[in-house]
């Protein structure tokens, strides 16, 4: 019998049992949906956090100083003077894989503009700290590297800083003074909101680190510097590079510990990624056992509908149906009910997600490939459950078969 | 003469069946159902088989229907030997060269009475304007050409075997095997019915074989086998019919 042939007789004898039919694929049917459902929650989660690490900067490399130890007192991380603004300037140089480099050092203080004033943390920096931390402007520019040579007075204030600072908006060109020092404003960033970690991040303040230097914390060592790779396959070498180039530069022998960390936000971000993995396979586990579980009930039915058809088959293979035929018959009726569980489930899945998306606020991202996979799997449970009692139809004896009442 | 006498005497017998037996294990025990048959049956003969139930007269019209395989012995079916056939080919057998007509009609109960004719030819691979074609005309030919689109259900029984017979005739077999095909039917339908038969073996010269109990039946037939126990008891021209009532 022809393919035409075969669905059209699996498709009435599905039609003339609809209810049965529609029990059968039940299992089917909340089987890809929990796939489709838990896939698009997970994958909605993952690229929640990977968003969220993505504005700390991308490819980001995080240089500190390392602890140090004062009369058997060990201080915390970067409590040590190490870094210099001469090692940033050598990995900028010399490693390879580098895309920008950013000194920073900080220190917090009062800012004064006019009869307001707020206390802020102010950041001095180099132009390259735009690009590594990804921040853009609102209003004004950013300070060049001529200023940073020069030790220039321009600040570049944060949202919340010119919201308390100038109320009214504006605030470009004005003058703010920052430990009796007068600085220009030359600029506003655009607001990021808070960081992942719960800091404002627009309540700040950002200067030349020439002008950090010299004018407000009179410190030469740096606090951070920040590294941003050409790409994420560049990040491990750099870190490596830099460490090295470090401890060279730090001139430490070979059993001296580390005078600084390096620090890798890709690896934070592949940790974040691989626990939102786990949970969305783990769901879609459960789901594909789920599955299997509308598989065997699909295994189930059709075992039952064999028997009940057995006069039917009988009469088929009287009047010439081979073994072949009865099987397709069997197989394609299987699949018919897998395949048309796994349609309903698509749209049952697609449905459940939305409105889990609307009801808890939690972000979904269906993927187009968790649709083929889950339909595709359906096809293949109903394909390997309908096997076995379409086997068992193609094997009966004709004569018992046309006895059968 | 001789080696065309040879050719022609395979090409006559549509059944030549010789030294058939077929053993069931039933417990512990053999029985055999079939003890030594042979048995020729013409091209164009209208055979009736009668016999006690557990005669072995089911078995050997299994048999000859290639629904089932003799324990030893040959059948050679048009000079073919299907004795040893596999499945599949004894199905292609089945397909190309038998028409069954059974006691309890056996049709599809929720396909049309054309689509119950059409059956044999889907799996045969005849397309689908020829196969309704052909099973159109094989109704017709029985007398049903309006009652195409009726179920079984909505048929009478003389009516239902009538598509039964249709069903057998639509891949132009050269054997009809009818097994007790009138015993579901009032006499009336029975006289129908076995008119088709006698026309479809006068006008179109297909051989059949019918198993039947009633002797009324059987007269309507050439020649008539009588099975005890697994042998050929009788084997008689049909006497001629005294009752005129079989010819109603």
């Amino acid at each position: 019998m022809n393919t035409a042939g075969l669905l059209r007789v699996a498709f009435q004898s599905l039609v003339r049992n609809a209810f049965r039919s529609l029990l059968t694929m039940l299992g089917i049917i909340i089987g890809v949906g929990a796939v489709i459902t838990s896939m698009a929650i997970g994958s909605g989660a993952q690229a929640a956090v990977q968003a969220q690490l993505a504005r700390l900067g991308s490819n980001l490399i995080v240089v500190v100083p390392g602890s140090s130890i004062t009369g058997g007192v060990q201080l915390g991380a970067g409590a040590r003077q190490s870094l210099k603004l001469g090692d940033a300037t050598a990995i900028q140089a010399d490693v390879p894989g580098v895309a920008y480099v950013a000194p920073m050092s900080s220190t917090n203080s009062q800012v004064v503009a006019g009869g307001n004033n707020w206390a802020t943390s102010i950041v001095g920096t180099t132009p390259s700290w735009m690009s590594v931390q990804n921040w853009t402007m609102s209003q004004g520019r950013f300070f060049s590297d001529d200023e940073v040579k020069s030790g220039a007075k321009v600040a570049v204030l944060g949202a919340t800083v010119q919201s308390n600072l100038f109320p009214s908006g504006g605030g470009v060109g004005s003058s703010v003074i920052i430990k009796s020092v007068p600085f220009t404003v030359i600029g506003v960033l655009a607001a990021k909101g808070q960081s992942g970690f719960g800091r404002d991040q627009d309540d700040q303040v950002v200067v030349p680190i020439s002008a950090m230097q010299l004018r407000l914390n009179g410190q030469s060592w740096l606090g951070t510097i920040f590294v941003s790779a050409q790409s994420p396959d560049a990040v491990a070498s750099v870190v490596s590079s830099t460490e090295a180039l470090l401890r060279l530069r730090h001139a430490l022998t070979t059993r001296a510990p580390d005078d600084f960390s390096v620090r890798n936000i890709a690896d934070v971000q592949a940790a974040a990624s691989a626990t939102a993995d786990v949970q969305s396979k783990l769901l879609a586990g459960i789901a594909a056992v789920s599955l299997i579980v509308g598989g065997i009930g699909i295994m189930n039915i059709m075992l039952v509908s064999v028997t009940e058809r057995t006069r039917e088959i009988g009469i088929r293979m009287a009047v010439g149906a081979r073994e072949r035929d009865i099987l397709m018959q069997f197989l394609v009726e299987a699949v018919a009910l897998s395949c048309a569980g796994g349609i309903i489930g698509v749209f049952i899945g697609i449905g459940a997600a939305f409105g889990t998306s609307a009801g808890a606020g939690w972000p979904i991202q269906i993927a187009p490939s968790s649709i083929v996979l889950s339909f595709v799997f359906a096809a293949l449970v109903g394909i390997a459950f309908g096997f076995y009692p379409a086997q068992r139809a193609s094997q009966l004896n004709p004569i018992e078969a046309l006895r059968h009442e | 003469m001789n080696t065309n006498g040879a050719v022609h005497n395979v090409l006559r017998h549509v059944i030549d069946v010789r030294d058939l037996h077929k053993v069931y294990r039933v417990g512990a025990e053999d029985v055999a159902a079939l003890d030594g048959v042979t048995l020729h049956v013409d091209n164009g003969e209208f055979l009736a088989v009668m016999g006690a139930s557990g005669s072995g007269k089911s078995t050997f019209m299994n048999i000859i229907g290639c629904l089932d395989q003799p324990t030893s012995g040959t059948y050679l079916l048009e000079g073919d030997d299907v004795s040893h056939l596999s499945r599949d080919a004894l199905a292609a057998v089945r397909s190309g060269k038998l028409g069954f007509v059974f006691q309890g009609f056996n049709l599809l109960s929720r396909s049309s009475a054309i689509e119950n004719v059409e059956l044999p030819l889907t799996y045969a691979g005849v397309r689908a304007e020829e196969r309704h074609e052909r099973a159109r005309k094989a109704l017709e030919a029985v007398g049903l050409g309006k009652r195409l689109n009726h179920t079984p259900s909505e048929l009478s029984g003389g009516q239902q075997q009538r598509v039964a017979i249709a069903r057998a005739l639509v891949n132009d077999p050269s054997l009809i095997l009818a097994d007790e095909p009138t015993g579901n039917l009032d006499s009336h339908s029975t006289q129908e019915i076995m008119a088709i038969f006698h026309s479809l073996n006068e006008e179109r010269h297909i051989t059949i074989v019918l198993v039947t109990h009633e002797p009324d039946v059987a007269a309507w037939s050439q020649r008539i086998v009588t099975f005890r126990d697994g042998h050929v008891l009788d084997d008689q021209p049909t006497p001629a019919r005294a009752s005129t009532e079989a010819h109603a």
